[in-house]
């Protein structure tokens, strides 16, 4: 079932927005081929009336009264921020020019 | 030299004890680790950063609050590391990654702030696998730690600086996470203890996430009932964590005070022994089975059929849940931003992309693209989609186990400690060291690895692994320190298989010997 090809590792890796290098795609290509390949044993179990399993704990929904509570200050949530202006995030350019 | 004792040589317990008993101050306690910890930290890495001031700032408040005779908790005054997993504010937290070098958290985890108010002097963040993915701390990207038995091998992983820092003395406690193993194999591989408790039992609130239904916190430790100490310390409810378990911390430290075998049902795991164990793994552990034998327990041979698909199953839930939580690694908010070369006025998507590639590691991309390509349209039923069918099938088959057995036992680790570098290349090769460990975090059940003594052929440490039902994690701690007594009866000395670990010696001092 395995069937990773390099165009395919460069596509999925865009998806989840890492800009791989010609070399890091020929290094992890071959790597992600065979590990898909072996991953691909789950399906070696007969398991179509098995119900999926999402977590391991009998967690309904978890909710709390909707009160104000102490929370970071803008100076807090900005100290780390890569730029900021005007009590905001500075963000790169998000809509394409033409 | 002095000939003043090694405080550092002491347990959690006995540096509580002598404490209370004015023996000793917890500044002094305190910078004996320091000092450990500036003479050998630059030869293991075990440490990213070190708290000097904080730490000591902390013991002289026990010590001022001690003299004025007010009530402190147990181990008020005893110091303790913190991996680089859980934010710490106003010190750096990495999670060992460059997407988040120099990132100081604007607050604390609630295991910090935990540790905190049981005034526990915090000596700083061990070093650690980048987001906790791996099982050597070689993909830390601040360099690997080494093994204290053996500076050429790894500590385990993803928590080699805790593990590294505990069984080196530059710690008698430290904060590991698991996921898939990374308190519980590094514990094995450097002959010390660690316990991740059942799923739930300790809050994740300000821990950074890697996969959210099998991260959990845990202590490491030199003993059974150290670990224990811990435990109760971090564990319980926290209305922070939706994941966390409204009940009481189970009687671990009560638990660890247990020498009674007698009448428990031990199953050993029929498909986590024999092939794929080195032989002096396998060999103490058969002689552990023995021990307990002889105590008084009831062994029996149990058997988890589809245990062989684990390794698969977590391979594809892992990756496609941190390939979800490590998209907030956007480089807009915090963390690492570079512009892609050769762009003018890159958009945010191009920023994102590029600064994604530049700070993390290859492990990490391997992973997040594994996991992205397993949750996209057209391969989501046939990947994710069956990795959770067969999740319930192992834990269907720990259920059946635990109707034959009160406890579980394995090896911790197929393998002794491997060489720096000898996996790195072959990622298939380095996630088969937790070929025993991963079962439990999947089921999410508690589990404990102490030292069964050191491998014949190349004279490291092996660990056994003893697992317990959910919710029921005192049970592994009366197992763990009823076995840790017999083996410290067989072994005498300090009753430590740490006895038999070589002195850490920094290149200077060699030299000198020279």
């Amino acid at each position: 079932m395995s069937a990773l090809s390099r165009d395919d590792v460069a596509h999925v890796a865009m998806l989840a927005r890492i800009q791989l290098t010609d070399e890091e795609l020929d290094r992890l290509a071959g790597q992600l081929d065979q590990i898909v390949g072996w991953v691909g044993q789950v399906n070696e179990v007969a398991a179509d009336d098995v119900p999926p399993m999402s977590h391991p704990l009998p967690l309904t929904n978890v909710t709390r009264a909707d009160e104000v509570r102490p929370s970071l200050t803008a100076e807090q949530a900005l100290a780390n921020a890569p730029e900021a202006e005007l009590d905001r995030f500075s963000v790169p350019r998000i809509l394409d020019e033409d | 030299m002095t000939t003043a004792p090694d405080l550092t040589r002491l347990t959690a317990a006995q540096m509580a004890e002598g404490l209370a008993a004015g023996d000793f101050t917890s500044v002094e306690l305190t910078q004996a680790h320091l000092d450990r910890i500036a003479a050998l930290n630059p030869v293991l890495n075990a440490f990213l950063q070190v708290d000097t001031e904080g730490a000591l700032a902390t013991a002289a408040g026990v010590d001022a609050a001690r003299a004025a005779g007010e009530e402190l908790p147990r181990l008020a005054g005893v110091p303790i590391a913190v991996k680089d997993i859980a934010c710490t504010q106003g010190i750096p937290t990495t999670a060992g990654s460059r997407t988040l070098e120099g990132w100081i958290p604007p607050y604390d985890a609630t295991i910090v702030t935990r540790l905190k108010e049981a005034r526990m002097p915090i000596l700083g963040k061990t070093n650690m696998d980048e987001f906790a993915m791996g099982s050597s701390t070689e993909h830390s990207a601040f360099g690997p730690t080494r093994n204290p038995w053996d500076l050429d091998r790894i500590p385990g992983g993803s928590g080699g600086g805790s593990s590294a820092a505990v069984s080196a003395f530059l710690a008698p406690l430290a904060i590991g996470s698991d996921t898939g193993g990374s308190i519980r194999q590094p514990a094995a591989v450097t002959g010390s203890v660690g316990a991740k408790p059942t799923y739930g039992g300790v809050s994740r609130y300000g821990v950074i996430a890697l996969a959210s239904s099998l991260d959990q916190i845990g202590p490491c430790a030199r003993t059974v009932t150290d670990a224990a100490l811990l435990h109760e310390v971090i564990g319980g409810h926290d209305p922070m964590d939706s994941t966390s378990i409204d009940a009481p911390v189970p009687p671990v430290v009560e638990a660890s005070a247990n020498r009674d075998l007698t009448g428990l049902r031990i199953g050993i795991v029929k498909e986590l022994t024999g092939e794929g164990y080195q032989a002096g793994v396998q060999a103490r552990f058969d002689e552990s089975v023995q021990l307990l034998r002889d105590a008084g327990a009831e062994i029996v041979e149990v058997s988890c059929p589809h245990f062989q698909y684990a390794m698969a199953a977590y391979y594809l839930i892992l990756p496609s849940e941190a390939s979800s939580n490590l998209a907030r690694y956007d480089a807009m908010r915090y963390g690492l931003r570079v512009a892609p070369e050769g762009v003018e006025s890159p958009s945010a998507e191009q920023v994102m992309a590029a600064s994604r590639d530049a700070g993390f590691g290859d492990e990490v991309k391997r992973r997040i693209i594994l996991g992205t390509y397993a949750l996209s349209s057209g391969y989501y039923d046939a990947y994710y989609g069956q990795a959770q069918k067969v999740r319930t099938l192992i834990a269907r088959d720990f259920e059946a186990a635990f109707e034959q057995a009160d406890v579980l036992i394995s090896p911790t680790a197929p393998t002794t400690a491997f060489k720096i570098g000898d996996k790195l290349e072959d990622p298939m090769a380095m996630y088969l060291n937790d070929i025993a460990t991963i079962p439990a975090n999947l089921a999410g059940i508690p589990g404990l690895s102490l030292p069964s003594g050191v491998a014949d052929e190349d004279g490291l440490p092996v660990g056994i692994q003893i697992l317990a039902p959910a919710t029921q994690d005192q049970r592994m701690y009366a197992v763990g320190a009823a076995l840790e007594d017999l083996l410290a009866e067989q072994w005498g000395g300090s009753g430590s298989v740490l006895d038999r670990a070589p002195e850490v010696t920094t290149g200077a001092v060699v030299q000198e010997a020279k």
